[in-house]
């Protein structure tokens, strides 16, 4: 039975097992390298990997279990391209912490929720990478709100529907 | 002090962590460009990329099996029909294929005149995408062949249609390719008509540009971009895609979209380029073939008399063993002019063995009986030898319809060749 939390006190943590823990990020890291091959457009309207973070943030609903989470699943991410090693990390860390910063404080089991935080923090997570990319590594990129606002309704879509898969691995503390 | 840690325990350790990723990133960040000399990073990546390759080329496999049985077995409607119309194809681009070769050699020799160098690809090795940077900001694929097939950094990556990248990484057994149309690659490249040179880009989209050209030029949509051998990693002359649109850029140059001649984005096999050659160009010598003369060559005619030396005794062997036959409807002789051919020598019946720049000494193996004199200006018809009054002979099991110019082989022994032949057989083709 869905239960809303307002409060800190309220707040129900959900922990995963092992292979959980692993084995989800793994599979979307390797379905986001895999699929595009058969589907192209894929790589630029979806990341798997960041709905992946944003849910395992929300539901441990602790900002420094969701801040490594995001790292670490960022770095991974930033290993399988050419570019240097970090900039998905960043932007994953930040989108981490705020993930989980959030789910303690608000009801994120709706889908109406899950679908706005997701839109929000994807486009949080664009923005940041902008920002590493240009101002950091000088890397050229271009700025493109359609785009942004697009592949964020598409994220928010898939993971509305990938939660709801992933939250029958939840396990109360 | 300890309540200030605690109240902002998170906050600072999400400080701690992003500052730790930033260092990282300066460290790799090389003076002022962009740090895609991802070689310094080579054995972190090699983790990531040795935990999911295993799923990517077990995907791989099973699909290509599924599909294979599928196309291999099952799904067969019209495969007789595409037989036929892709042998009459063949027909086609043979004759093609003389007509070009002509051109070619055409202009190996006005290179040797000129004493260029040419770039050959000697060897490469095929490989399969089995995935993805899954980024639209790191163009790159990995192919399941490494440093065990003797790929290297910086080598080309090609398909049939055009080129596709280079080798940017190398591991043990995978390798990661950066595509052309990534924002950090660049490909020296020519214009095919125009030929104005210019550097060839990717850009954040995706797009591929054609960079470097002035904007007084002349570029028109359509044309054909080649490599132009200027990065030293593609050779020249491989196509790399045609002009989609020509508008005025930046600091007087011009602004030329191109499109790949290969479909990036759908990638299954391509070619890494293991070896090139660079030699000098070398003027064809051989004698000219003309399509016209293939195509006497396969009309019907009236075959000439074997030419037998008068000297040689009438009963025999083999003549001139080395020669491999090839024959043609044309040009096998009949029963009474029975051309010496080795029986052991398979017959090559197609066009592009017989205009191959490597047959240095074309022979033919038997009595050219064409009726076209084109064919006989054409083709040298070397008299077959005889060995030890032997009279010609022919395999008839060899002979095939096909242009009697052949590579010549070594002459083995004569005693090594079958000495038995019946005189009595017909060798006429069918």
């Amino acid at each position: 039975m869905p239960i809303t939390y307002t409060s800190n006190e309220q707040v129900e943590v959900y922990r995963f097992s092992v292979p959980v823990a692993i084995g989800v990020p793994l599979l979307a890291l390797f379905l986001q390298a895999f699929v595009p091959l058969r589907f192209p457009r894929f790589a630029v309207y979806v990341d798997l990997p960041l709905l992946v973070t944003i849910f395992f943030a929300m539901a441990r609903r602790s900002p420094i279990a969701g801040l490594f989470t995001g790292a670490i699943i960022g770095l991974a991410q930033d290993m399988l391209g050419h570019n240097p090693i970090g900039i998905y990390g960043i932007a994953k860390t930040v989108v981490g912490y705020g993930a989980s910063s959030l789910g303690v404080k608000l009801d994120v089991e709706n889908a109406g929720a899950r679908f706005l935080v997701t839109l929000g923090f994807y486009l949080i997570h664009s923005a940041v990478y902008f920002t590493v990319a240009r101002a950091l590594v000088n890397m050229t990129q271009s700025w493109s709100w359609v785009h942004g606002i697009l592949a964020g309704l598409v994220n928010a879509f898939i993971g509305v529907l990938l939660y709801f898969l992933l939250d029958r691995f939840k396990q109360r503390t | 002090m300890e309540s200030v840690l605690g109240r902002y325990r998170n906050l600072i350790v999400l400080v701690l962590v992003l500052f730790a990723q930033v260092l990282g990133l300066a460290v790799q960040v090389k003076r002022g460009g962009i740090a895609s000399d991802a070689q310094d990073t080579r054995l972190i990546r090699i983790w990531a990329v040795g935990a999911l390759s295993p799923f990517e080329r077990g995907v791989v496999w099973i699909q290509n099996s599924a599909r294979n049985v599928w196309h291999n077995y099952f799904y067969l409607r019209g495969v007789r029909a595409e037989n036929r119309q892709l042998k009459e194809q063949i027909e086609q681009m043979r004759l093609e294929q003389v007509r070009l070769s002509e051109d070619a050699a055409q202009a190996r020799r006005l290179q040797n005149l000129l004493g260029f160098k040419e770039q050959f690809i000697a060897k490469t090795v095929a490989a399969q995408v089995i995935g993805s940077s899954g980024s639209d900001l790191s163009r790159i694929v990995y192919i399941d062949k490494g440093e065990d097939r003797g790929i290297k950094r910086d080598m080309a990556v090609i398909t049939a249609d055009g080129i596709v990248g280079k080798v940017l990484l190398v591991y043990p057994s995978e390798s990661q390719v950066l595509l052309i149309s990534d924002q950090s690659s660049g490909v020296g490249a020519i214009l095919d008509k125009s030929r104005l040179q210019g550097v060839l880009r990717g850009a954040p989209n995706g797009e591929v540009t054609l960079e470097r050209v002035m904007s007084d030029e002349q570029v028109q949509p359509g044309e054909t971009v080649l490599t132009s051998g200027g990065d030293q990693i593609f050779p020249k002359g491989l196509p790399i895609g045609s002009v989609t649109k020509v508008a005025p850029g930046k600091d007087l140059f011009l602004n030329i979209k191109i499109k790949p001649a290969t479909d990036l984005s759908k990638l299954e096999e391509v070619l890494v380029l293991v070896e090139k050659q660079e030699r000098q160009a070398v003027a064809d010598v051989h004698e000219r073939v003309r399509a016209a003369d293939i195509l006497a060559q396969r009309l019907p005619s009236v075959p000439d008399k074997p030419v037998t030396d008068p000297n040689a005794p009438a009963s025999g062997n083999v003549a001139n063993p080395g020669a491999k036959p090839g024959l043609g409807p044309a040009t096998a002789g009949t029963a009474n002019a029975k051309p010496a051919t080795n029986p052991n020598a398979a017959t090559k019946p197609n066009i592009g063995s017989a205009t191959q720049p490597t047959a240095k000494s074309p022979a033919v193996a038997g009595q050219q009986a064409s009726g076209s004199a084109a064919l006989n200006n054409a083709v040298k018809t070397p008299k077959p030898k005889l060995v030890n009054g032997s009279s010609m002979q022919a395999d008839s099991a060899k002979v095939q319809p096909g242009p009697a110019i052949v590579e010549e082989k070594p002459a083995a022994p004569v005693s090594d060749q079958p000495k038995s032949q019946n005189p009595t057989q017909d060798t006429s083709p069918q």
